[in-house]
C-alpha cells in the first residue's frame, strides 16, 4: 500500500501532463492560426480533435536519420535527456492539498521534499544538456550553433531565475513547495507581494524554456532548425514534446510560486464538504497552469525574436540587476516592517 | 543488508566505472559525460547519507553550471576529434600509476576494513544534512569565510575577464 | 548500516583515480576534469566525516570547496582558451615555454 499509492500518483500526473502536452500543440496551432487569421488544422476529428494523435502516429512511422558523421550514442541520448528532464521537474509540484480517498488521507503531490525550490533549479539547469549534446553530436554547423548559443543563455537566465525565487523563499521561510503554497493563503499571492521578482522570474522562465522570444537556440532564419536540424522522426518528436513539457512544467512552477498553486482565496467560507474543497482547489491549480500556457502562446506569436546581443544585454545588465534590487528591497521589508 | 547498503555499492561501482573511464576516454565530451554520471552517483551517495543540501548543490553546481562551462568550452574549441593519437604509457606514465597505486593501497590499509553491519549513521544524522541545520552554522559560526567567498568569486570574475578578453585596452 | 570506513575507502579510490589522470592523460582539458574529481572525492569524504561525527563542520567546508571550485574552473577554463588562442594545442607536452 505504501508504494502503490506514489506510483498511482505518478501513473495519473504522468497521464494527465503527457495528454495536456499533446493538445497544447494544437492549442499552439489554433491560436497561431487565429492570430494570424487563417483556420489552422481542422481536418482530422471533429474541429481536428484527433490531429495530435495523427501527428504523433506520423513521427513515430518517419524513417529515423543519422547524420553519418554524428556521434551515434550521444546523438540517440540527447532527445531522451532533454524529455527526461522535463517530465521529472513535476516530481516535487504541490497539485491540490491532500485528499481523503476511501478514509486514507492523500497527499497531492509526488514527493515533498524540504529542498524543493533547490530540486526545480537543478533539473532547471540540468535541461541545457539535451540540447547542447544534441547540437554538438549531430556534426553539423547549425546544430553546434544552435547548441552553443543554448548553453550560454540558459546559464546567463539562470542567475536571474535562481535570485527571484529567493524573494519568494524569503517571504515563505521555507523551500518547501507546499509550505509555499499555504503562506499564500486568501489574497496573499506572492504575484502581490513581488511583482518584480514575478516578471523576472517568468521573463527567464521564457529564456529557460527557449520559446520565444528567447528561440535563438532554434531561430529558423538564421540556423534552419538550430539544435534539432539534424533530426528526424520519433527523436525529433521527443525534442518537440519536451519543449511543450517545460511550457506546462515551468507554468506550474510559476503557478505555485507565484499565484497561489492550489489556493482559491476565501473557498473556506462557502461550507463545501472537504472532498469537494480538494477537488475545486486541483481545477483551480490546473486552470491557473493552462492561462499561463496560453500566455507563453500568445506571447510566440506577437512578440518578434531578440537579437543575441539583446538578449545578453537584457540578460546581464537588466534582469540580474532588477532581481538582486528585488532581493534587497525584500530584505529590507521583511527585517524593519 | 538493507536496502541503503545495497543501493551504496551499486552506486559506489557506478562512481569508481566512471571514474575510471572518464580518464581513460579519448574523447573530451564522453570524458565530461562520464563525469557527470561520476558527479550523480556522488549526490546519491550524500542522499544515502541523508545530506539533502549537499546532494541537490552537488547537482545544482557542478552538475548544472561547471560541467556546462566545460562542454562549452570543449564545443567552442571543436576538440572533439582534435586528439586522435593514444596517449602512450611510457616509461615515466606507468611509474606514475604504480606509485598513484601504492599509495592507494597504503590509504586503504590505514583505513582499514570492519566486518559489514558495524557501525552505522548516528540518529542525529537526519537532522545534520538538512538546509535549515547548515544554513544556521553557514550564517552564524562560519559568517565571515562566508562574506570572504563573495571577494574569491568577484577576484575569479575579473580574472577571467581579463584573460578571455582578445585585446585589452 | 554501512560503516564509515566504506566512504573512505571509495573517497580514495576517487582521488587515486583522479591522481593517475592528472599524472597520465596530456589533454589539458581532462587533467583539469581530474583536479575537479579528486575535489569531489575529498568532498565526499568531508560528508562523510561530518554525518558520522555529528557536526555540521565537514558540510559547510564541501560548500565553501564547491565556490572555490566554481572560481577555479571559470578561471581554468578561461586560461585554456587563451592557451588555445596561442598555440592551437592543448596538449601540456607542447605547453613547455617555461621549460629551457
Amino acid at each position: 500500500m505504501e508504494l502503490l499509492i506514489p506510483v498511482i500518483k505518478i501513473s495519473v500526473v504522468l497521464g494527465v501532463l503527457l495528454g495536456v502536452v499533446a493538445y497544447t500543440v494544437l492549442v499552439e496551432r489554433r491560436v497561431a492560426a487565429a492570430i494570424q487569421n487563417r483556420v489552422g488544422p481542422n481536418r482530422v476529428g471533429w474541429n481536428g480533435l484527433l490531429q495530435p494523435l495523427a501527428d504523433v502516429i506520423k513521427l513515430v512511422m518517419k524513417e529515423d536519420i543519422v547524420p553519418k558523421q554524428a556521434n551515434r550514442f550521444i546523438h540517440d541520448l540527447a532527445p531522451m535527456i532533454s524529455m527526461a528532464i522535463a517530465l521529472i521537474t513535476f516530481a516535487v509540484i504541490p497539485f491540490g492539498d491532500s485528499i481523503t480517498l476511501f478514509g486514507q488521507a492523500i497527499k497531492l503531490q509526488i514527493a515533498s521534499v524540504n529542498i524543493g525550490i533547490l530540486y526545480i533549479l537543478a533539473m532547471t539547469s540540468l535541461g541545457v544538456y539535451g540540447i547542447t549534446l544534441s547540437g554538438w553530436s549531430s556534426n553539423s554547423k547549425y546544430s553546434l550553433l544552435g547548441g552553443l548559443r543554448s548553453s550560454a543563455q540558459m546559464l546567463s537566465y539562470e542567475l536571474a531565475m535562481g535570485l527571484s525565487v529567493i524573494g519568494v523563499v524569503m517571504i515563505a521561510g521555507s523551500l518547501e513547495l507546499d509550505k509555499i503554497v499555504q503562506t499564500q493563503h486568501g489574497w496573499m499571492w506572492n504575484i502581490l507581494l513581488q511583482p518584480v521578482g514575478f516578471v523576472t522570474f517568468v521573463v527567464a522562465s521564457f529564456a529557460e524554456t527557449n520559446r520565444h522570444p528567447f528561440d535563438l537556440p532554434e531561430a529558423e532564419p538564421e540556423l534552419v532548425g538550430g539544435y534539432h536540424t539534424e533530426y528526424s522522426g520519433l527523436k525529433f518528436g521527443l525534442f518537440f514534446l519536451a519543449e511543450y513539457t517545460n511550457m506546462v512544467t515551468s507554468s506550474a512552477v510559476i503557478t505555485t510560486l507565484f499565484l497561489g498553486g492550489w489556493q482559491i482565496p476565501y473557498i473556506g467560507l462557502a461550507g463545501l464538504p472537504a472532498f469537494w474543497v480538494s477537488i475545486l482547489q486541483v481545477l483551480a491549480f490546473c486552470v491557473k497552469v493552462y492561462l499561463l500556457v496560453l500566455f507563453f502562446i500568445i506571447i510566440r506569436w506577437t512578440i518578434p525574436r531578440f537579437r543575441y546581443d539583446q538578449l545578453m544585454n537584457l540578460g546581464w545588465k537588466v534582469m540580474l540587476p532588477l532581481s538582486v534590487l528585488n532581493l534587497l528591497v525584500t530584505g529590507l521589508v521583511i527585517l524593519y516592517l | 543488508m538493507t536496502v541503503d547498503a545495497i543501493l551504496f555499492f551499486i552506486v559506489a561501482a557506478g562512481a569508481v566505472a566512471s571514474a575510471v573511464l572518464m580518464i581513460t576516454g579519448q574523447n573530451p565530451v564522453k570524458s565530461v559525460l562520464f563525469l557527470i554520471v561520476n558527479f550523480f552517483c556522488l549526490a546519491v551517495l550524500y542522499l544515502i547519507l541523508h545530506a539533502q543540501f549537499i546532494a541537490i548543490i552537488q547537482i545544482l553546481v557542478y552538475a548544472g553550471a561547471i560541467m556546462v562551462l566545460f562542454l562549452f568550452v570543449i564545443m567552442l574549441l571543436n576538440l572533439g576529434t582534435e586528439e586522435k593519437h593514444v596517449d602512450a604509457l611510457n616509461m615515466k606514465r606507468s611509474v606514475a600509476v604504480i606509485l598513484s597505486c601504492i599509495v592507494l593501497f597504503l590509504i586503504l590499509i590505514a583505513i582499514g576494513l570492519p566486518a559489514a553491519g558495524t557501525g552505522g549513521l548516528p540518529a542525529s544524522a537526519l537532522v545534520n544534512g538538512t538546509v535549515e541545520t547548515i544554513g544556521r552554522d553557514l550564517f552564524r559560526q562560519y559568517l565571515l569565510p562566508f562574506e570572504i567567498t563573495s571577494l574569491l568569486l568577484l577576484g575569479a570574475m575579473v580574472g577571467v575577464i581579463v584573460l578571455a578578453k582578445k585585446h585589452f585596452e | 548500516m554501512i560503516p564509515l570506513e566504506y566512504y573512505l575507502s571509495l573517497s580514495a579510490v576517487l582521488f587515486a583515480t583522479g591522481v593517475i589522470g592528472v599524472l597520465t592523460r596530456r589533454n589539458a582539458i581532462i587533467v583539469f576534469m581530474s583536479i575537479e574529481l579528486m575535489l569531489n572525492a575529498v568532498n565526499l569524504s568531508l560528508v562523510a566525516f561530518s554525518q558520522y561525527l555529528g557536526s555540521t563542520t565537514g558540510q559547510v567546508l564541501v560548500f565553501f570547496v564547491m565556490a572555490v571550485a566554481a572560481a577555479e574552473s571559470a578561471i581554468g577554463l578561461a586560461i585554456i582558451i587563451a592557451l588555445f588562442r596561442n598555440k592551437q594545442t592543448l596538449n601540456i607536452d607542447e605547453l613547455n615555454l617555461l621549460k629551457w
